[in-house]
Order: structure tokens, then sequence, then C-alpha cells
């Protein structure tokens, strides 16, 4: 089974946000990356126990500047084979998905996968776009993934639960908690890390349809209102009357 | 400008988020001299899609022919609306379907795309920005749409549908569309009756304070009084105490409700993330020092154990008074 995963960099979740230039760009200065977890927990471990099981070929594509390597290595030390970084600024989702889709389209890859959503930007776009891209069939929010032979069984979110469905590869799949556990890099991974090959590509020309405009942080909220532990009348009228919420 | 709303539908019923994406498509079509056509499938009945006019739909597309939601399909039928009402501005719900199709739609037209919107967009000119939540609730960002078509996927819970008596004129719509790739084997509903989480208005959460799962009786019948949904934090359901569909937070689901009551849970930076876009929070902790009380409009610190039966007890007092 020949896998492509997409990982990308995402601060650290404890990360207190700010931001700089008038804000218009994140402040990353202190701050730690990560792997997105959705990327690296759920995508990147599936596709490692699939290869164990069945043999073939882990590989990661970053789309990133070169500060994105020290996430990458963490990606192979867990387990993928070798890694591929577009050597460019991740403008918007689509210009990442045609990047994505630019290299895989002519590589054969059976699966691609990554985490149903960045944990800074939240879109859940890439995948589908890839998808779109290259006309594959796309499985979002999936929490289970079974393979037999060529066909995919897997569970994913639906209105009210959960759908099973299936589907013959190659395909796009987004992943979400259950699909797999996290793995902590041993000391032979992140040694073994150091000499697997990292790619860098140019990018593909390809074009953006968005552009953020500027952040803000929300309002700090007002002090806590103390309520009685045991006046519970008290607050109930306060959320009807004050807070207007029931 | 002309504003198509894709309605999403499961089993027959049109979801609230849909009213809202329609609601929403209304406020946008009222800024720009605009009107609202939405675009569905399935099995919902004539009645139910006339009344999409009460949220602001003058008209009604259905295909009947699609009876799975597939995103491939789906993608082609949005597609063929945009294309026959010339639309400019395309609103989906950020839902299961809304998450796989829009993105979708925007690479096939290359049409920009916002995921997650929570306010209407600031329409100046040329420009076309649309906030959304980024960091995963830690922060808003604005994001301009640089391309002619525009496409919105709205936040659920983001506004209140506000209705009318107008109806919708309902019109078949029935152009071929692609294969499905994916077939469906089976579905599992889960929670019952229960109301479903990212659509609840009301929330009663709780997490490691409450001991044990044999414990949850007490916030399941405050739950149950105010007409909540229930939650969990992380940890609860990591060891299953509570099911893993329960968990809010930045790696479970994000929520908005109006109202998020919260016990037993000290407020880790990871569980705020999922619940700070909550109009009103009530947090309930033994422990005065538990952060969570910093994000907190209202707080007690008393043991849940005491609180929450006697906070049942008010809420009922309250309903039989109402």
């Amino acid at each position: 089974m020949n896998i492509l995963v997409c990982i990308s960099k995402a601060p650290d979740t404890t990360t207190k946000i700010s931001f700089t230039e008038n804000n218009t760009k994140f402040d990353e200065d202190k701050v730690q990356f990560i792997v997105n977890p959705y990327d690296e927990w759920y995508a990147l471990v599936r596709a490692l126990e699939i290869k164990e099981k069945d043999g073939g070929e882990v590989t990661t594509i970053t789309v990133g500047e070169a500060d994105h390597d020290p996430i990458i290595r963490k990606a192979l030390a867990i387990g993928a084979d070798k890694a591929v970084r577009v050597n460019a600024h991740a403008g918007d989702a689509f210009f990442t998905a045609q990047q994505i889709a630019n290299f895989a389209k002519d590589k054969g890859f059976e699966l691609i996968m990554l985490g149903k959503e960045t944990i800074n930007y939240n879109g859940s776009q890439v995948g589908s776009m890839v998808a779109e891209l290259l006309d594959m069939p796309f499985v979002s929010v999936a929490s289970k993934l079974e393979l037999n032979g060529s066909t995919a069984t897997l569970n994913r979110d639906a209105a009210g639960g959960e759908e099973v469905v299936e589907g013959e590869l190659p395909m796009v799949i987004s992943c979400a908690k259950g699909m797999a556990e996290q793995r902590i890099p041993n000391m032979r991974g992140i040694m073994a890390a150091r000499s697997k090959p990292l790619e860098v590509v140019e990018p593909a020309e390809a074009e953006m349809l968005t552009e953020v405009v500027s952040y803000s942080l929300p309002p700090e909220k007002g002090d806590v209102k103390l309520i009685d532990p045991e006046n519970m009348d008290e607050l109930v009228e306060l959320l009807h009357n004050e807070a207007k919420v029931i | 400008m002309s504003v198509l709303v894709f309605v999403e539908t499961h089993e027959g019923k049109i979801a609230k988020a849909a009213y809202e994406a329609v609601y929403y498509g209304k406020l946008i079509a009222e800024k720009t001299s605009g009107t609202v056509t939405a675009v569905t499938y399935g099995d919902a009945s004539e009645g139910d899609l006339e009344k999409l006019g009460n949220y602001g739909a003058k008209k009604v597309l259905v295909n009947k022919n699609i009876k799975v939601a597939n995103d491939q399909s789906l993608t082609d039928l949005a597609q063929q609306a945009v294309e026959a009402e010339g639309a400019k501005i395309v609103v989906f719900a950020f839902d299961v379907v809304g998450k796989s199709v829009a993105p979708r739609l925007s690479a096939r037209l290359k049409a920009g795309l916002v995921p997650g919107a929570i306010d209407v967009p600031e329409i100046d000119g040329d420009n076309f920005v649309v906030t959304k939540n980024v960091f995963s609730g830690k922060a808003f960002a604005k994001y301009s749409i640089k391309t002619e078509i525009k496409i919105i996927a709205l936040l659920p819970n983001s506004f209140k549908a506000e209705t009318s008596d107008e109806t919708a004129s309902v019109e078949t719509f029935e152009n071929g569309v692609a294969e499905s790739k994916i077939t469906l084997k089976d579905k599992i509903v889960e929670g019952g009756e229960g109301i479903p989480l990212p659509e609840a208005e009301l929330v009663v959460s709780a997490g490691r304070g409450l001991k044990g799962p044999d414990n949850w009786g007490i916030v399941e019948e405050l739950a149950g009084a105010l007409g909540a949904a229930t939650a969990c934090s992380r940890p609860v359901a990591d060891i299953g105490w509570r099911p893993h569909h329960e968990h809010v937070g930045q790696t479970g689901i994000a929520i908005r409700p109006n109202l998020y009551i919260a016990a037993g849970i000290s407020g880790a930076i990871q569980h705020l993330a999922g619940v700070n876009g909550s109009k009103v929070i009530v947090v309930i902790n033994t422990d005065p020092e538990a952060p969570f009380f910093k994000a907190a409009d209202y707080g007690v610190v008393g043991d849940a154990f005491e609180v929450l039966p006697r906070l049942t007890d008010a809420v009922k007092k309250f309903k039989t008074a109402d």
C-alpha cells in the first residue's frame, strides 16, 4: 500500500494566542510548534499501522518553508518512510490543496490521508479539495478504516450518528478520533529520522482564493458573578432575567 | 446578488443548521438586493420545502433522485444550481455535508470559501470580508474572498433564525449527477432521542469531578429539566465514562450554545477552546481556584453532587411557574 499523509504545522495546544504587525500576523515568538494533532495521531499513525500489516510505504507531504523541517522530522521519527516539503508559504487552503494534488497526481498513491482539520485554521477544506482536484472520492471525519484488498470500509460522522461506508481505492480520507492511538517516537525512531529522505520540491504555479485581512481576540470576560451554592433559585432567576438564556 | 443556499436533509427532515443557513442567506440578500434560492435533495415533504420561505427562500430547487448524501453527487447538484441561478454567493451549513461538499465546490468553481463563518459578510465595493473562528475558538480572523463567486459555510448556532409567513415555490431540479463511488452499508444512531450536541442551545457538561460514570444521573436530570444536551470533558471520554461524541474541547467538538453549564471541569485551555463560543457559561466547582471561573459568567463554588440536584429543582420550579 502506497500512502500519502498530509502533515501540517500547528502551535502547541497550550499556546496563548497573540498577533503582531497590526493584528495581521500570528505571533510565533516563543511558540512551540507541533505536528497538527489530527494529522499525527490519527492519519499518520493509522497509515503506519496499515503499512506494518500489509507492507508498502508511507510518504508525508507538507506545504511550508524551511521552518517546517522540525515537525517533518517528528513525523519521520514516528515512522513515516520519507517526506516531501513543498517549499512555499501555505497561502490558503486551495493553494495548499493544489500543491498536494500536483505532487500526488502521477505517483499512484492508493490512500491520501490527513486530519479532519488543523487546530489553527479549523477549515476542514484541504482534503476535500485534493479529492476534487484528483477526481477521487473523499470520506470526511472518519473514525475507523479497515482495508480488504482495494476495498476500504470506514466509519464516518453523519447527521445524528455515524455511517459505515465502503468504497474502492484510491480515495482521500480525513481522520478523527478513534482512527488510531497517538504514538510517542522512541530514541531509535528519532535517530533513524535524521537519515530518512526529506525531499524539498519547488511549488507549482497555483492561485489563492482567500486571504486573511486581520485577526482579533475574543473580548475579555468580565468578572464572574458568584452565586451562593445554597441559592440555586437566584441562579435560575439570573439566567432567565439577566442572561436571558432560559 | 443572487444567493444560493444548500439545504441538507436527513431522513426527510431539514436540519436546524440548514434553516439557519437559509436565514443567513436572506440577511446577505437584503444587503445585496438579491433573492435567495435553496437547493436540496432527498425526501423532505413539499410542505417542509415551502416552509423554507418562512426563513427567506423565494424558490426551492429539489432533486428527489438523490437519496444518499455523497460529496461528488451533491457537488454536481450544487454546481448545477449555481449555474442555473447565476448565483454569486453560495451558503452551506458548516456541518458534516457542508464540510465535504463546500470545499469540493470551491475547488471546482475556483470560488473562495470561508468555512465556519460566524458573522454576516462585510461588503464594501469589491471587498467581501467574512469572520470565522480560528485557533480552535481562541481567536477570530477576517477573511477576504477574492473570487467572483463566493462560498460561505455558516457555523451552526451562530444566528437565531427569524421567520415570516412567506412560503417558497418548489421546483423539481433533476439533472444527472455523478454516481456515488462510496456506498452506505450501515447507520449507527447515537444518543437515541437526545438533542444532537452541535445543535443544542442549552448544554450541561461534566468532568472528572463527578468521580464515576454511575454518577451521571444528576447531570442527565438537570439536562432533562432544562431540555439541554449533555456533554463531557476529554478525560471523561478517554476513560470511557461517557461516549466520545459527547467530548467537547479542542480535540473533540466545538460548540456555541446559548448556555453552557460545566460541573466538575477545571477548565484547561484545550477544553475552553471548544466552549468559549458559548454565550453564557456557568461553572460549578469545589475549587475556587479552578481556571474555568475566569471564563465563566456565573460561578458556583460548591459540590456538584449537592449543587446539581438543587439547580434541577430550581429549574423545575421555574418551569412550572412560567
